[in-house]
Formats: C-alpha cells, sequence, structure tokens
C-alpha cells in the first residue's frame, strides 16, 4: 500500500535542499576589528578538517535524518544533532579564527549558520508539531528550550564570538536596559488592559461609543511607529514643563513616560477591538435565555459573555504583547531605554554585532512571549470545540 | 391563573400587538399560532418583560407583573427558545441549575433537582451530568433546555418555538414527551409556534393571532369545528379538517359492544388512526383493546357519524 514515496516527509526534504545550499554560503566573518566589514568563509574552510569534518558531518547527518516521514523522534533527533553540529562548528572555529586575524580581529556567524539555525529551527518545530503537544508540554518544552540556551551562553562556549564580545564589555547595561525592556513592554500592555477592558466593555454596550472610539484606535494604528515616539516628544514635553509636578514624575519630552505612552496608544486597538469582538461573540440564543432567565447585566457579564469571549480577549493582549516587544526597541530612540538602546548606539558606530546584541534578545522575548499567550489562550478555551 | 389585559406592543404607528386580553388556566397548555409577523413572539416576550407592553398589563395568580423587577419577575417564569440557547462553556448540570443559583438555593438542592429533572426527561443523570452541551445529541439539547426553564418549578413556563430545531421524528417524540411531563407536573404553559399541527396536537387551548390581534382563543376541537375567520380556516387546512378533528377524539370515545376481524386498534388510540386502518385494511369496523384485551369494536360508520357531530 505504502510505495517508497510515502516515506519522504515533504518539508524534509525541503529542509535538506535548502541546508546543503546554505552549507555553500559563507559560515563564519572574520573582520580586521568591529567596524569594517569582514569577509565570508565557508564551512569547510573555517578551520582545520578535525573540526569541520564532524561539524559539517553532523549537520549534514540531521538534514538526512529529517527526511524520513513518519519518524516524529528520529526527526527531532535529527534537528537536535544538527544543532549541536552547528554549535560546535561556532564554538570550535572562533578561537581558530581570532588566531589568525591580529589584536582586534572579531568573529561572527555569518549568512549560511543563520540559514542553518532557522532550518534547524523548522525541522524541530515540524516534528514537534507532529506530537500535537498540549499546552503543559509545550510550556515545558520552551522552558527546556530557554535552559539550554542560557545554558549555552553561560558555558562561555560562545565567548569568542563578536556579539558576545560587545556584551562582556556591557554586562551591567545590558541586564538594566533587559529589565527596562520588560518593563516597558509588558508596563504599557498592563496598561492598556486597565484602560482597554473597560472602554471595550462600555463600547459593547453603547453602539455610539463604539462607533466613535474604534476608528479613533484604528487611526493611531496607522500612525508610523518612528513617528509616534518622534511625536511624544514635543507633546509630552510641554505637559513637563507646564503642569507642576509633571517633570517630578519623570513625565518629560525624552525618557520612559514618552516611550511608554506611545506603546500604550499602539496597544489600545488590539485589547479594545478584541474585547468588544470577543464578547459578541456570545451565542445571541445564550443571551436570550440568559436575559430570558432573570440575568442582570451584570451577571450575563460575568457568567456568559467574559467567559466565552476569554480566548478572543486573550488573543488581543497576545497581539499587544509580541507587538509592543518589538516596538519597544524603537524607545531607544528617544531615551526610553530598553534593546532599542544597543540598536541605535551600534547603527550610529556601524557596529553591527551591537545592533544584534539588541535585535537577538528581542527576538527570543517576542518568541517566548507569543509561545506563553498561546498556552494561555488554549487553557482558557474550555468548552470541546466539536460536538460528540 | 394568568390573565392578560388588552395588552398592546406599538412600533413606531404599527401594532404589533393589539389589545389582546386571554386567560389561561393553571396546569393547562395554551398554543399561540400564527404566520411569521402576527405577533405571537411579542406577546409571549411582554409577559416576562422582555418587551415592554406600550399599555395593558399581566397578572399572575392576580398579581401584576409590573410590580417586579424584570429579572426578578423572569425567575420565576420559564423560558425555553428554539435552539435551546444552552450556555456551551457550562455543563448540563450547570446549565439547569442556573437558575436555582440565581435564587441562591443551596448546592444540595441544586444537585439534587438536576438529577429529579435529567430523570424526568430520560437522561440518566450520571452519564448526562457533567456533559458539556456540544456532547449533547439535537434532541437531548433540547430536553436539557426545557429541563432549565423548569428547574426552579416556575409559576409559568413560556417556550418560543422549542421545537423548531428538530427534525421531524424527534420533534413528535419531544412534543410527546412535553404534553407527558406536563401532566406529570401540572405545569402552565404557554407556547408559540407557527405549526398549527402542533397546536392542535399539544394545546389545551389555542390562541391565533394574525396581524397583532387574537382572532380565536378556544379549545382545539372547536378551532377545527368552527374557525372564527376565514384566516382560521386557512391555517387548519380546510381539506384536512375532519382528519384533525379526528384526531383529537380517541377510540375509547365510541366503543360498542360486538365484534370484529382483524387486528385490534388500542382504546388510547386516534380515531385518526382507525379510520386509516379501516380503508387501509378494507374492513368496516375493528375490534377495539383495553390493556390487550378485546373489549368491543369501533365501526367506519360510528366514526363518520363522530366526525358529522361537530355541528
Amino acid at each position: 500500500m505504502t510505495g517508497i514515496r510515502t516515506h519522504i516527509s515533504p518539508p524534509g526534504l525541503l529542509f535538506a535542499v535548502l541546508g546543503l545550499a546554505a552549507l555553500l554560503v559563507p559560515f563564519m566573518t572574520l573582520a580586521a576589528n568591529r567596524i569594517v566589514a569582514g569577509d565570508g568563509i565557508v564551512a569547510w574552510r573555517i578551520a582545520g578538517p578535525e573540526i569541520t569534518a564532524p561539524g559539517v558531518a553532523a549537520v549534514a547527518m540531521g538534514l538526512a535524518m529529517g527526511l524520513v516521514a513518519g519518524r516524529t523522534r528520529l526527526r527531532f533527533l535529527g534537528a537536535v544533532l544538527g544543532l549541536t553540529g552547528l554549535l560546535w562548528l561556532l564554538s570550535r572555529s572562533a578561537p581558530v579564527l581570532l588566531s589568525q586575524g591580529g589584536e582586534y580581529a572579531r568573529v561572527s556567524p555569518a549568512a549560511g549558520f543563520w540559514f542553518l539555525l532557522v532550518i534547524f529551527m523548522l525541522l524541530m518545530a515540524d516534528a514537534l508539531a507532529a506530537l500535537k503537544p498540549g499546552p503543559f508540554m509545550r510550556g515545558i518544552i520552551l522552558v527546556a528550550f530557554l535552559f539550554v540556551l542560557v545554558f549555552i551562553f553561560r558555558s562561555g562556549l560562545l565567548s569568542d564570538l563578536s556579539v558576545l564580545q560587545e556584551f562582556s564589555g556591557r554586562r551591567d547595561a545590558f541586564f538594566t536596559e533587559f529589565v527596562r525592556h520588560l518593563g516597558l513592554s509588558f508596563g504599557s500592555l498592563a496598561a492598556a488592559a486597565v484602560i482597554g477592558f473597560p472602554l471595550g466593555i462600555l463600547c459593547h454596550h453603547r453602539a455610539a461609543l463604539r462607533s466613535a472610539t474604534l476608528p479613533v484606535l484604528s487611526f493611531l494604528q496607522t500612525i508610523p511607529s518612528l513617528a509616534m515616539f518622534g511625536l511624544m516628544i514635543p507633546i509630552l514635553g510641554w505637559v513637563g514643563n507646564t503642569v507642576p509636578g509633571a517633570q517630578a514624575i519623570g513625565i518629560a519630552g525624552i525618557g520612559f513616560a514618552p516611550a511608554f505612552l506611545a506603546l500604550l496608544l499602539y496597544s489600545l486597538l488590539p485589547v479594545v477591538g478584541n474585547t468588544v469582538a470577543g464578547l459578541a461573540s456570545t451565542p445571541p440564543a445564550a443571551l436570550e435565555a440568559a436575559c430570558g432567565m432573570g440575568m442582570t447585566r451584570g451577571q450575563r457579564l460575568l457568567r456568559i459573555e467574559l467567559p466565552l469571549g476569554l480566548p478572543i480577549i486573550l488573543t488581543g493582549l497576545r497581539i499587544v504583547l509580541v507587538q509592543n516587544i518589538g516596538l519597544a526597541v524603537i524607545a531607544g530612540l528617544i531615551g526610553g531605554g530598553g534593546f532599542g538602546t544597543f540598536v541605535f548606539q551600534g547603527l550610529n558606530q556601524t557596529a553591527t554585532d551591537l545592533i544584534l546584541l539588541g535585535a537577538l534578545p528581542t527576538v527570543v522575548l517576542a518568541l517566548a512571549a507569543a509561545i506563553l499567550m498561546d498556552i494561555v489562550v488554549e487553557l482558557t478555551r474550555q468548552t470541546p470545540e466539536e460536538a460528540a | 391563573m394568568i390573565e392578560i389585559d388588552r395588552i398592546t406592543k406599538t412600533y413606531g404607528t404599527v401594532n404589533a400587538v393589539d389589545a389582546v386580553s386571554m386567560t389561561v388556566e393553571t396546569g393547562s397548555i395554551t398554543v399561540i399560532v400564527g404566520t411569521s409577523g402576527s405577533g405571537k413572539t411579542t406577546l409571549l416576550r411582554m409577559i416576562n418583560r422582555l418587551e415592554e407592553p406600550t399599555s395593558g398589563e399581566v397578572r399572575i395568580n392576580g398579581k401584576s407583573t409590573s410590580s417586579l423587577k424584570p429579572h426578578l419577575l423572569r425567575r420565576r417564569i420559564g423560558y425555553a427558545i428554539q435552539g435551546h440557547g444552552l450556555f456551551p462553556h457550562h455543563t448540563v448540570a450547570r446549565n439547569i441549575g442556573a437558575v436555582p443559583e440565581l435564587l441562591k438555593w443551596s448546592r444540595d438542592k441544586i444537585n439534587a433537582r438536576v438529577d429529579e429533572l435529567l430523570a424526568l426527561f430520560s437522561m440518566d443523570p450520571a452519564e448526562f451530568r457533567d456533559r458539556f452541551p456540544a456532547e449533547l445529541s439535537g434532541g437531548q439539547q433540547q430536553r436539557v433546555g426545557v429541563a432549565r426553564a423548569l428547574a426552579p418549578r416556575p409559576d409559568l413556563l413560556l417556550m418560543d418555538e422549542p421545537f423548531g430545531a428538530l427534525d421531524p421524528i424527534i420533534r413528535t417524540r419531544a412534543q410527546a414527551d412535553l404534553r407527558q411531563i406536563q401532566r406529570k407536573l401540572g405545569s402552565t404553559i404557554m407556547l408559540v409556534t407557527h405549526d398549527m399541527e402542533e397546536a392542535i396536537s399539544l394545546g389545551d387551548h389555542v390562541a391565533v393571532m394574525d396581524a397583532g390581534k387574537l382572532v380565536q382563543y378556544a379549545p382545539p376541537a372547536e378551532i377545527i369545528a368552527r374557525p372564527a375567520t376565514d384566516f382560521v380556516a386557512n391555517m387548519v387546512g380546510d381539506v384536512e379538517r375532519p382528519l384533525r378533528l379526528l384526531s383529537l377524539i380517541s377510540v375509547s370515545e365510541i366503543i360498542e359492544p360486538g365484534e370484529a376481524e382483524g387486528e385490534a386498534m388500542p382504546e388510547t388510540a386516534s380515531l385518526r388512526d382507525a379510520l386509516s386502518a379501516c380503508l387501509w385494511t378494507g374492513r368496516d369496523a375493528l375490534p377495539a383493546s383495553r390493556g390487550g384485551k378485546v373489549v368491543g369494536r369501533v365501526t367506519l360508520k360510528a366514526i363518520r357519524a363522530r366526525a358529522g357531530a361537530h355541528a
């Protein structure tokens, strides 16, 4: 019944072809110092064969294991093997390359490495998706993944890489900006929830308010982010200078307050919009029955509309959180702090590695937040979707 | 006793319900029947004040419904609608216990009531209590919807096209179950439908609505035999009137002594069934049985005489 064709996983085949192609692209970059552009070096020339041979072999083997359809564990192990190979190549070749490059030399991963990293992550995700992990399992996988990531960085394996050299000089600043970034993105989320939920509930009950509010919030959403952060400077600067006591609580044209306010304004549409949509998703017959059996408006809201709309409302929070983690980078431009500080410093100094020091943790943070929120949304969807 | 006193609902310049008065006796089923737009649903919704009447009033056991806050009034009146309206995120038990919960009954009392009602609707409490509505069949969902409406032992049960979403076979069974449960509990029920067949088979009284007005309010036999207007006659269906009338009379009414050939007809069957059996098997008389024992016969002649006795 099953032919040979069915034994090859179509995405696995795509990963293998792309992965082999990525091996031909420069794997590492060696630069004379942190500013100049470096030279790309392909994987099999980054070090002697005692380093490159096992590494490239592990990558090729990993891609091959990903080809087998239906063998989820094998494909998962292939992804792990491939990622280990990448880590091996990266950590072993860095000191060798540095020793060839002179005193200020910098090594960093190049396009080939990043492509392969993405391909093996996709392979891992594809294999895990076939297992259909429940919300708790996904939480465990996420924690395990973050744990491995922290372990690798703390082990010093990658400390020769350029990004980590930028990090080692800014260790204290990094954690300060990390906390600042969390404060900006989670703080504006919390403020948006505090304002947005009641506003959404009011909009749900009053059509006039709804038709006035949502277009204004949509308009705010269309303002380009750079312009929005820029606009906050004169507005909050004026507030800080004219309202007594405003400066004392930190309101000024630049800094945390304008960045926070800009993020808050961007957050309102998803929170209010999804609250309205979530409350409106109640089946009309259920609402009619609730009304007919003598529930008051508050009881209908708390017992029927909110629980049934919760997954949609939380999806709004998920959008806001991921969006704000990304947008908070721009806060760096107006002195709001966060990982954006490194990005804009790096841009000014044309130091790519410094930009990455700001960008990479932002990406990991956004991904982790998205997965976490997906788990929460799924846990609140208590009702069975399908009839028995 | 429910007294509806010159109740009117006006939308703009149109009287959706126009000065309707009727009295519903405790322990009976009253079916309000009419075409769409006749005002039948508006009339029903004014009783539990989902619609506020423009003028007139409703009295339940002598007490005006406007003397209570609407949500407190509604907790005393059961309400079952088409498509059941069960809460999808609550279990069957929580759905049925919804109004008792609003009335702050104790947990034990609610649980006992839920089990009692499930058993009454021939659903095993242990099996169904913890299921979600999406895990039930259409007929089961409908029964849970009615059980929920009956849970607080309401003075009155309002039903708006409760069987509208069911397929014909399940609908017939649901109607029979409702009738039986109503007899057992002695509930007072007002039910809205567009289906005259349903009205005749379920109602102790039938109220026919047309363009906001109550055009006839009478027992089903009278509606069939003496329709007050052409509209009512039309609703009943002129051609089928004799058969509808016969369907309301049981064989036991015209049993006479004597013998007959062939399979016996139980005395609880309707004359319509007896007539049908006569025609189908080519007999002029059928043996009539009570509890499986032949007690006499029913003749085609007697059926014809009974059908002609309406005038």
